[in-house]
């Protein structure tokens, strides 16, 4: 038996994974783009079919507005919660911690579920609002934009706090103090001294909330009722009740170009190993 | 030290987002004890007859049973593959194997309808469509990356110089491998476990796409439920798993605190 050098052994143990990753997932991925050419007939027809289609252009334009607002609502929420856990220190900050950390083992199907309960017409706000006879006719909280919004900020939250809190974690207090030492107001050492060392958590959370609600299916298809059609909807929608295979595929390739474009562009900002490499 | 506004901005803005995340979990839990057959708050008294549903119905007794083992398989096989690929990719550390841990995040980043549909043409030609195996072999793929990253964040905090000592007093590959980066991995690779049994427990778009009628996990029967019509039962069972996450979040915070 031929003699393996270490870094031989080394890639033994890298291989399995790899191979497995490679074979059953990186392979049926790539086999969309080949779908998205032959079916049904050889040729780029799904594609000029997908440019033609207002449909798609709405449930593209859609996607993106739910993803940026989602995103940025994230970012706000989350960077009060991360700040406030970070720098005012106090007996209660791991019980925050646990807050922010507790609704990510809770299912998304469970999440989304807890908001039909809450915005459905018959729902625990529309009951309570008609109790204390603020309306008469209960008012449309889901099935539209707004439901799959406020649920979908709920879900991804965790998402933005986590990285700007792994961020935040590792500022020195002293620029701060220095700043104040030197008479700068609270507000001025926040803007100016604090907040731009905060970018990268920043971007990092930014980066995973719109990444990840470009692509989300559970959240708006329950809460959007069929209405809100994005675009991980309309593909399965494609492909289910029309089995335009193509079509979804063509559709999924460009989903995925999206994707892979927000993270091109990202790099240019941001160092997106260390972003999404080395988390936690 | 006088309490600025800037304080009490962040103090109360951090208590009323952090209202928003938790509060809305909870209210599954008076739903749950409703005396009614449709959703709402109980009318008249509490009733636990949507718990007795669940437990007296064999499809969700049998779902939750299918997700708890389908979970264990997917943990056992992605702590292993992802742990042994980690450790291989830190000894490396080249530019390959930086681009094989960019490879096996990917599932992080492809939206889970494009990779389940990738998945379903090809579970078609293998057979494994309705299979567990086939499910199993999925939820691995999408935990690798879980494992992969709580893996290597343990690794970051382990001295390269430890496993050259081992090496140069005469250990083999296997031998530093098994006896000391395992051992000292080994926090990283029960985060590892927990998070790969979750993303399986949780995982819906995959097994709507590979599944038909013989495997039904507790997601599925759960958006069926959804779907089709809403029935207290599910707020018995999400009230099960609502409890279950504050449990396991308590003891990780009580953990964190000791140690």
């Amino acid at each position: 038996m031929p003699r393996l050098t270490d870094k031989a052994r080394y890639w033994m143990l890298v291989l399995p994974a790899l191979a497995i990753m490679i074979v059953f997932y990186i392979l049926p991925v790539l086999g969309i783009w080949e779908i998205s050419v032959t079916e049904p007939d050889l040729g780029f027809g799904n594609y000029v079919k997908m440019t033609e289609s207002n449909a798609v252009k709405t449930s593209f334009i859609l996607t993106f507005r739910v993803a940026a607002i989602t995103t940025v609502g994230c970012l706000l929420l989350g960077y009060i919660v991360a700040y406030t856990i970070s720098n005012f220190a106090s007996r209660v900050t791991p019980l925050m911690v646990a807050l922010v950390l507790l609704p990510f083992w809770v299912s998304v199907l469970i999440r989304s579920f807890s908001w039909i309960v809450l915005l459905g017409r018959s729902g625990l706000v529309n009951d309570t609002l008609r109790d204390l006879e603020l309306i008469t006719r209960p008012l449309r909280l889901m099935h539209n934009e707004f439901g799959v919004l406020v649920s979908m900020i709920h879900v991804m939250l965790p998402f933005a706090v986590l990285p700007m809190l792994a961020n935040m974690r590792g500022i020195s207090p002293s620029y701060t103090d220095a700043a104040r030492g030197l008479g700068a107001s609270e507000w001025t050492a926040f803007r100016s001294v604090y907040f731009p060392q905060t970018l990268p958590g920043v971007f990092s959370g930014a980066l995973l909330v719109f990444v990840l609600s470009l692509g989300f299916f559970v959240t708006p298809a329950l809460l959007g009722g069929g209405r809100v059609l994005m675009i991980s909807e309309y593909i399965t929608y494609q492909i289910q009740e029309f089995l335009a295979w193509g079509l979804g595929s063509a559709l999924s390739v460009a989903l995925l170009v999206a994707t892979a474009l927000v993270l091109l562009v990202a790099a240019r900002f941001m160092n997106l190993k260390s972003a999404l490499l080395d988390r936690h | 030290m006088k309490i600025s506004a800037f304080r009490i901005f962040f103090n109360t803005g951090a208590w009323l987002v952090l209202a928003f995340l938790v509060l809305p979990l909870l209210v599954v839990v008076p739903v749950s004890l409703t005396d009614t057959s449709y959703i709402g708050m109980p009318k008249e008294h509490l009733s636990l007859q949507h718990y007795e549903s669940y437990f007296t119905s064999p499809e969700w007794l049998h779902a939750t049973w299918t997700s708890i083992w389908v979970g264990l398989a997917v943990a056992a096989a992605a702590t292993v593959l992802g742990t042994a690929f980690s450790i291989g990719c830190w000894f490396i550390s080249s530019r390959a194997a930086t681009i094989a841990r960019w490879v096996l995040i990917t599932p992080i980043l492809v939206p889970p309808v494009v990779q389940s549909l990738g998945f379903y043409r090809f579970w078609v030609k293998l057979d494994l469509i309705d299979t567990y195996f086939g499910v199993i072999l999925a939820h691995t793929l999408l935990a690798l990356p879980y494992v992969s990253i709580s893996v290597f964040a343990a690794l970051a905090n382990l001295d390269p110089r430890i496993p050259q000592a081992a090496r140069s007093l005469g250990a083999s590959v296997w031998q530093t491998v098994v006896e000391v980066i395992v051992p000292a991995v080994r926090p990283g690779m029960l985060t590892g476990a927990v998070f790969a049994f979750i993303v399986s427990f949780d995982e819906i778009v995959g097994v709507l796409f590979l599944t038909v009628r013989r495997v039904n996990t507790l997601p599925k029967v759960i958006w069926e439920g959804i779907q089709e019509n809403i029935d207290p039962t599910i707020a018995s069972v999400s009230t099960f798993l609502v409890i279950i996450s504050l449990v396991a979040t308590a003891i990780v915070a009580l953990r964190r605190k000791t140690a």
